[in-house]
């Protein structure tokens, strides 16, 4: 048995809706006095990063040690691309220590499907983040915040009254660099499957090529985009962007896509602002905005948590029907092309 | 020496007729031939297609500099098998075939093979840097006899160092053979640049990157008046700027391998790096237009881009795996899937595309002859009732990397030979 979660796209909204349930019954170990439960005793995850990721790695390492996995973080920085070990001979080197599962953190995106299709090792495989593709448990952590803000049944227990419910018609903005963001992919995946409306902004420079095929609306118009948003994720941008000319200056991205006082104004009042961290304030986020009472940054990383528990419990030991196997994503294809992406013959 | 007589194949997909060779050329052709000679040996080839031997315009047999992928001899043998009778090897070896000695030995290793007869390319520029000529007229005057150049793997990209070029092998009947890939638009690029790369997170590599290097070059060899061969063509609108090069009456060449005849970037979404290869997959609508231009003659020749690597060059993440896909023992099989079996062409049109063509662009003397009386006895036989499931292990290249594992695909060779004679018979190495 073969159970990996490597993108958003694999998960049914019943999966989704199971791992978000399930890190509500996380979050309540996480007020105990002791914050441990035997799930996972005697199972061994690795933390496999081949990225600097202490924020990442953290938030898995603490989930593991609250189910008491045996857990071994494995900095394999510098990848084969750099005359390191090779992925194939570090994943056997694992499969023969007896790995239950791999959190693997990669720079080339495809990097975790690879190790879930292949045979080097047969544990469960946990995308953290991989190239500029996706980082799924960031986008269900974002799911989770959401939820709990914006779909509570009217109990007054917070997150908890929330458990069943999806998303649906909830309008989330997301804004930034989309092309070379996971956290973006990851989440318009998820979303859509929990039934929200999804508004992509960016400059035209940042938007991944073919994004008008992506389940979303786009919209280079941030000013539009608030007064309809439930909430607004604001996603990193990288000073060193406007080298190769995504956009001119640092200011003039500031100007036309940050988001400071005068545009969380224009937020509807229930509103919530979210980033999935580390910021770059000043440049996509004033601090007035990250530090409000609105913005669940910091609850955003205590619920990642909850959900890395939620997720390592129902890949190794919990229900067998919550996430499904390494199956291919929904196929795209153009009807005259088969599964095998080979052209059919078609006579003249 | 021993001579054959072939019974019963339709040559160019003609009615059944009787070919004897004897003395490394075609002796006689008719219906009714008997054994002339004791040791004459006889082959039933009913039902099977005698077409030219094969040609190809674009082989990596990477010797010198990487036997752990592939040499002169396994690469030859590869080729035999696959029903080719000339190849031109590819300068990107190490060192690079820049100069008269690297092509002399590539040019020797190939007579010694025996299984095909090797054409060594010339590097354009030296260590393909793109910036200064690599010594053109030695590798020309050299044993070698080099004709076609290229930088292929690289672009020579400098708009100056291209037009000299193009002008300086006007001198001794040569030809650029271009690999057309806009190196600023193609940085880091993993595959085609389009919806599924979006989604997958790979950086793309556009198609324009290739139309605008080609759309510049067949104005520089018009104005130079120059000939200009484009490698691997992948896009259609690479085939609309070819299609109105040729309206103008310019002396433009295109190529274009199997696996574009074939496969789509959407094979890329298993993030298998056996579908990673230079120009990258493209679209359906690309690969129609490719059949289409290689069915009309917009596209002169099928050439094979056979780009051999080891193992640990593919059994990895995407990023970090090679660009390339071996093709020499399968291109027949998929150009008979994707023109013949469709209809798109005939047997006649095959030899055409993959024998006379490529042997005139590269302006080979002994091949790509018709099949008749007094020719050079390069031949291979076809059974195109055959199907069968590719299965690398049967391969007679060093390499595994194809695209095509498991996959069934129609025809077989079962006999090749070169000048008379057989390098493969019943399908296997002779």
């Amino acid at each position: 048995m073969n159970r990996h979660l490597t993108s958003t796209a694999d998960l049914t909204r019943d999966d989704a809706l199971l791992i978000l349930d399930t890190a509500e019954e996380m979050a309540q170990v996480s007020t105990r006095a002791v914050k441990k439960l035997p799930t996972l005793r005697g199972r061994t995850v690795v933390n496999l990063f081949f990225e600097d990721s202490t924020r990442t790695r953290t938030s898995f390492e603490v989930a593991e040690k609250r189910l008491s996995a045996d857990v071994i973080n494995f900095s394999a920085k510098g990848s084969s691309v750099s005359k390191g070990e090779s992925l194939k001979d570090t994943a056997l080197t694992l499969q023969a220590m007896g790995a239950d599962a791999v959190v693997i953190r990669h720079g080339a995106s495809g990097a975790p499907a690879r190790l879930a299709q292949s045979d080097w090792l047969h544990g469960s495989v946990v995308n953290a983040g991989d190239g500029t593709h996706e980082h799924p448990t960031q986008a269900l952590l974002d799911a989770f915040t959401m939820r709990r803000h914006l779909s509570p049944t009217g109990g007054s227990t917070g997150g908890s009254g929330s458990r069943g419910r999806d998303l649906a018609g909830r309008r989330i903005t997301i804004v930034g660099d989309v092309l070379h963001s996971r956290v973006a992919r990851s989440n318009v995946r998820l979303l859509h499957t929990l039934g929200a409306q999804v508004t992509l902004v960016a400059p035209p420079t940042l938007m991944p090529f073919g994004v008008e095929s992506w389940p979303c609306e786009v919209s280079y118009d941030f000013d539009a985009a608030l007064p309809k948003s439930d909430a607004v994720m604001m996603l990193r941008v990288q000073r060193e962007r406007m080298n190769a000319a995504f956009f001119p200056t640092q200011r003039e991205y500031s100007r036309r896509y940050g988001l400071d006082a005068a545009r969380a104004a224009m937020l509807p009042e229930h509103a919530i602002v979210m980033h999935p961290g580390p910021m770059v304030r000043g440049m996509e986020i004033a601090s007035e905005i990250a530090d409000s009472a609105r913005s669940t940054i910091v609850e955003q990383v205590a619920n990642g948590v909850s959900v890395r528990m939620a997720v390592l419990y129902l890949l190794l030991g919990g229900s067998e029907s919550a996430i499904n196997g390494p199956a291919a994503p929904a196929s795209t294809a153009a009807p005259t092309t088969t599964s095998a992406g080979t052209i059919e013959e078609h006579a003249k | 020496m021993t001579s054959y007589l072939i019974k019963n194949a339709r040559v160019l997909g003609g009615e059944p007729q009787d070919l004897r060779l004897r003395d490394g050329v075609i002796a006689e052709i008719g219906t009714g031939l008997t054994p002339a000679e004791a040791d004459e040996t006889v082959i039933e080839a009913d039902g099977l297609i005698a077409l030219p031997g094969l040609v190809d315009l674009h082989t990596h047999l990477r010797e010198p500099g990487r036997e752990d992928a592939e040499t002169v001899l396994t690469g030859t043998r590869a080729a035999a098998k696959g029903g080719f009778t000339a190849v031109h090897a590819m300068a990107n070896t190490f060192p690079v075939a820049d100069t008269a000695g690297v092509v002399e030995q590539v040019w020797r290793l190939g007579r010694e093979s025996g299984y095909c007869d090797v054409q060594p390319v010339g590097a354009v520029t030296v260590g393909l840097g793109g910036k200064q000529l690599a010594e053109l007229g030695a590798m020309a005057d050299s044993a070698a006899g080099v004709r076609v150049f290229s930088d292929d793997g690289k672009c020579v990209d400098d708009a100056v160092i291209m037009r000299r070029a193009l002008e300086y092998v006007k001198a001794f009947g040569g030809v650029i053979a271009q690999h057309a890939q806009e190196p600023r638009l193609t940085e880091g690029a993993q595959m085609n640049e389009g919806t599924v790369s979006g989604e997958l997170g790979l950086a793309g590599w556009p198609a324009v990157a290739e139309e605008s290097i080609i759309a510049r070059d067949v104005l520089l060899a018009a104005h130079v008046g120059s000939r200009l061969h484009v490698c691997h063509l992948s896009t259609a609108g690479s085939v609309e700027i070819i299609r109105w090069a040729k309206s103008k009456g310019w002396d433009v060449t295109a190529e274009v391998t199997p696996h574009h005849l074939l496969l789509t970037d959407e094979l890329v979404r298993s993030y298998d790096p056996v579908y990673k290869v230079n120009p990258p997959l493209r679209t359906e609508a690309d690969v129609l237009a490719l059949r289409e231009a290689l069915a009309d003659g917009t596209i002169d020749a099928v050439a094979t881009d056979h780009a051999p690597h080891p193992s640990e060059d593919k059994d990895c993440e995407w990023a970090a795996a090679a660009m390339g896909m071996v093709g020499l023992e399968t291109a027949l099989s998929v150009v008979q899937r994707t023109m013949v079996d469709t209809g798109l062409m005939t047997w006649a049109d095959v030899a055409e595309r993959m024998s006379f063509k490529p042997a005139a662009i590269g302006g080979l003397a002994g091949h790509g002859r018709p099949v008749s009386v007094d020719e050079p006895a390069n031949l291979v036989l076809v059974d195109p009732a055959y199907r069968g499931k590719v299965n690398p292990d049967a391969f007679a290249t060093r390499s595994r990397n194809t695209p095509y594992l498991g996959l069934e695909l129609p025809g077989r060779v079962v006999a090749t030979f070169l000048r008379g004679r057989a390098t493969v018979l019943d399908g296997e190495l002779a």
